[in-house]
């Protein structure tokens, strides 16, 4: 176990980035987000919750995979894709961490996406638990410890010391390598753990019931009528899927440019009036539709086929930034079972 | 607050069960108390979950422009800044005023859950409204701490309705709603730059600002069509997540109603409507003080020409 | 880096042939003459135009012709429409194969088959059609009902006329909406003639064309007495990754670009009905 005083936590920051990327949560404006570590950031450490998850360094919002370049009929394509060099990401939550298992099923499946499996390798993840989780947190309902992460190391605050255990050949290299580390006792992390462990019990969403979305109860979830009031308010924007950790639906766009055409891949939304639409006809016309699409996919689909393993990590993002308030608890609380009150 | 509350329901279960309405839009709780949706209610019995609170924010204008083409009347609870929205949708004819029947409610500021966040509050079961202060999990906030951006500019007044709960005597805006768009004009260029630069880098592309918009009702907005050639979904270029808002901005000029719906909803809690107010300050300058939504058919100086019209390079000078 | 299935390879138009007043086959290889890479019947290609787009279009050439590859597209959006003004010649980037394709070394083989395609829905039966042709051996009778909307829609006619229609116990029906003159043959829609020509039940049906007529169709079916686990379609979807991955063509628990676009009517039956 190692340590550092919280005070001298910029140290760190500079150590680890005199030698690799560092990415970590940086407030810019009014907001927090996972940004490269520069002199001058103003590094957002404390805050419990990025405004969009981790996935943007591994699956980013937009991301170019080749050029092309025409002259009359003859193409040439020319691979845009970059090496990732080595990069440590700092100040993950239980919740990201578990969203990159999911993330991965989906890419690393095959043919496995190779600029995604790119940067998974060559991350070290630095795990952060949460002290103070939120009314808005459910992330224990999905399996996350928010108390002990398990990244490549998990780091805990407490008091006005920041501990660090290595858990993976990655973490222990990576600790191994910084001179600013003291070393640190067990103990104390040991009852912070317990203490984040009583507060999340005590969290409202604690206890909801996903029993009824089961692969064999899919059409009956599908023609359920509440999706009609579930949807009612919502105004098919898409930043609960641009915010959401595990939301991975993506659209390939060519760009033009005076040099030749840019072929990139940039995040979509199945809440999106286009997204299904055919020269023919689109199959989801009206946003009920689409919003169970959404739902349906994270709380049923996605686990039919993922060894029951739920498309949402609890992080309540959704909850806090839907303009209209709805959100995946409103949903679970309505169809998930005999026990949502 | 509560008496308002509780005259609302009445009303609403009053036309409802006379069938002079068949629906009824206003607001359900939700689970943690600041997370009130809007709602269209269908029967007496559904209004147990109907509210009116602090955490009301939320402009409902725009949701009659898909209710109001459906059968049978429906009842739609107006916040004063709510009705300019509305009145502007009648103007545009995206609203079908025959199918609405509108009630007027008083609004004294709703609170900004983020700011109550700050101040160390997320669930709250329940909030005391008084005209200045709110109250919440014991503590007592004055208004101006903890309301929303748009509530601490407000000068929108009550305007016509078929019907009104109350309208009791409202608080002065506590700011002045063009201070901050004085500020930004009176930087350089370059100032003015890094400001925006710095805001709009962290633009999502969400579209939330877009689709809560009552003045953006294209069924199919540029940016989603192919065939208008700026169409984009993310931000593949730097310059083009700066271009969406300030194109957006362009289009619903001269319609804005200066709601404030724009930056409560943006996740990354980026300032558009500083955006708006730069636009209406300026038409204010050139055409005369003109706020939108003020009544259902005077002409907008942006969709009508009159032979008095300055040339903006006469009040602005050189190239602007 | 290693390849990615996303990054295509380039392909080069050879041959373009006017089927119909909207529909031209597409003859594709790669620049060095080859096929650009091996398939199976019923799979599919994403062929695109870089700044124009890209699209899924089923591979209508069977993969017993060692030669090249063929698409027969219906010109309705911008992708197609920029592929029915190109010349010959014209490279284009292509990628695949994607999809399942039909099951013809298990639930074909052996059989007796019945295939049944409304306008541009006759493009990726052809494939199968072709391979059962080449290996005539493993397959029993072979019924084609055809139809369009008229003479002049009937995709791939002369192939039909010149060389299906000649095949052993190959019996081809083809029929149009509306009577036309210099047409001699049925005249009726599909799912009507498909009652009227009576085909034994011990058929294993394969479906395509558009949703309407699938719709009748499989009514027509079941009236005769066939089982819904005797009949295969496959289906269109909006498509982008062609992998699984992007989300888009996700219906139920299935990705159509992967675990479709053939399906058995019986397995539809567990999907929301949204395609």
């Amino acid at each position: 176990m190692k340590k550092i005083a919280y005070k001298n936590l910029d140290l760190l920051y500079k150590e680890i980035a005199g030698a690799q990327e560092l990415y970590l949560p940086v407030k810019v404006a009014k907001a927090t987000n996972f940004k490269k570590y520069e002199d001058g950031v103003e590094v957002d450490i404390k805050s419990l919750q990025t405004v969009k998850s981790a996935k943007d360094l591994f699956f980013p919002q937009s991301e170019d995979m080749m050029e092309f370049k025409t002259s009359g009929k003859n193409i040439e394509i020319i691979d845009a894709r970059k090496t990732p060099a080595p990069f440590v990401l700092f100040g993950v939550r239980g919740c990201d961490l578990k969203s990159f298992e999911i993330l991965d099923r989906v890419f690393l499946a095959e043919p496995v996406d190779t600029m995604y499996k790119a940067k998974r390798e060559a991350v070290t993840v630095v795990t952060l638990a949460c002290n103070n989780p939120e009314s808005s947190c459910f992330c224990k309902v999905f399996g996350v410890d928010a108390s002990n992460p398990k990244g490549d190391v998990q780091a805990t605050i407490v008091g006005d010391e920041m501990f660090f255990e290595p858990l993976t050949e990655k973490g222990r290299a990576l600790l191994d390598s910084l001179k600013c580390l003291e070393d640190g006792d067990a103990t104390a992390v040991e009852g912070e753990k317990k203490a984040i462990a009583e507060k999340i019990d005590a969290l409202p969403f604690v206890n909801l019931d996903l029993s009824e979305f089961k692969g064999e109860n899919l059409m009956k979830l599908f023609d359920r009528p509440e999706w009609e009031d579930l949807s009612k308010a919502c105004l098919g924007c898409g930043t609960c899927t641009f915010v959401c950790p595990t939301c991975q639906c993506f659209d390939i766009r060519d760009f033009q440019t005076n040099a030749g055409v840019k072929r990139f891949r940039c995040w979509d939304s199945c809440m999106y009036s286009e997204f299904t639409k055919m020269a023919a006809e689109n199959p989801r016309k009206n946003q009920m539709q689409r919003y169970r699409q959404r739902f349906m996919h994270k709380l049923c689909y996605f686990p039919s086929n993922n060894d029951g393993e739920y498309g949402c990590v609890g992080c309540g993002r959704c909850v806090k930034k839907c303009p209209q308030s709805l959100n995946i608890v409103k949903v679970i609380k309505k169809l998930g079972g005999k026990n949502n009150d | 607050m509560q008496r308002i509350e509780t005259a609302m329901i009445e009303k609403a279960k009053a036309l409802l069960s006379s069938g002079e309405v068949t629906r009824v839009l206003g607001w359900k709780k939700g689970e943690l108390g600041y997370d009130v949706e809007p709602c269209v209610f269908k029967s007496e019995e559904s209004l147990k979950d109907f509210c009116y609170n602090v955490f009301c924010g939320a402009n409902l204008s725009k949701y009659l422009v898909e209710e109001s083409k459906k059968e049978g009347k429906i009842l739609v609870f107006l916040k004063p800044c709510d009705s300019y929205s509305f009145n502007q949708l009648i103007k545009e004819h995206r609203i079908n005023k025959e199918n609405v029947y509108t009630v007027g409610v008083e609004c004294q500021g709703k609170v900004d859950p983020y700011k109550l966040k700050e101040n160390g509050i997320e669930m709250v079961d329940s909030a005391v409204e008084t005209v200045d202060t709110v109250t919440v999990k014991g503590k007592e906030f004055k208004k101006e701490e903890i309301i929303l951006g748009k509530c601490l500019t407000c000068t929108k007044k009550p305007l016509s309705y078929d019907d009104i709960i109350s309208f009791n005597e409202k608080r002065e805006p506590v700011l002045d709603r063009f201070e901050t768009v004085k500020k930004l004009e009176a930087m350089t260029a370059d100032e003015r730059y890094a400001f925006w630069k710095d805001q709009l880098s962290n633009c999502i592309r969400c579209n939330a600002c877009r689709n809560v918009c009552p003045a953006c009702t294209c069924t199919k907005c540029v940016f989603d069509n192919d065939n208008s050639g700026i169409a984009s979904k993310a931000n593949s270029d730097s310059f083009e997540e700066k271009l969406f808002h300030i194109i957006r901005a362009f289009h619903v000029a001269g319609r804005c109603t200066d709601c404030g719906e724009c930056s409560r909803v943006c996740p990354q809690h980026i300032p558009l409507h500083l955006l708006n107010r730069k636009f209406i300050s300026d038409i204010d300058r050139l055409y005369g003080e003109y706020q939108a939504g003020e009544d259902t058919d005077s002409k907008g100086p942006l969709t009508n020409y009159t032979t008095g019209d300055v040339d903006p390079s006469d009040v602005f000078g050189g190239n602007n | 880096m290693t390849n990615e299935a996303l990054i295509p390879v380039i392909g080069v138009i050879t041959d373009i042939r006017k089927d119909t007043p909207d529909v031209k086959t597409f003859r594709v290889v790669t620049p060095d003459g080859k096929k650009a890479f091996e398939h199976m019947p019923g799979q599919c290609a994403m062929l695109s135009i870089p700044g124009i787009g890209e699209a899924m279009f089923s591979i209508t050439s069977s993969p017993t012709n060692t030669e090249f590859m063929e698409f027969s597209i219906k010109k309705c959006g911008c992708v197609t429409s920029w592929l029915h003004a190109c010349e010959v010649g014209q490279q284009v980037t292509i990628r695949g194969p994607y999809g399942n394709g039909f099951p013809v070394t298990k639930d074909f083989k052996g059989k007796n088959l019945l295939f049944i395609a409304g306008g541009i829905g006759l493009a990726p039966l052809r494939s199968v059609i072709n391979y059962v042709r080449a290996n005539r051996a493993d397959y029993g009778t072979v019924d084609i009902v055809y139809g369009s909307r008229s003479m002049d829609d009937l995709v791939d006619f002369k192939e039909i006329e010149e060389e299906w229609k000649n095949e052993k116990d190959f019996n081809v029906y083809l029929t149009i909406d509306r009577p036309q003159e210099g047409w001699n043959g049925h005249v009726g829609f599909v799912p009507a003639y498909v009652k009227e020509v009576n085909i034994p039940t011990d058929r294993t049906a394969v479906l395509c064309g558009p949703p309407i007529m699938i719709k009748f169709t499989l009514q027509a079916l079941l009236e005769l007495g066939f089982e819904k686990t005797q009949v295969f379609t496959t289906l269109e979807f909006r498509m982008k990754c062609g992998i699984g991955k992007c989300g888009r063509c996700n219906v139920g628990d299935k990705y159509i670009c992967k675990d479709g676009p053939v399906f058995r009517m019986d397995q539809l039956e567990e999907l929301p009905s949204e395609y």
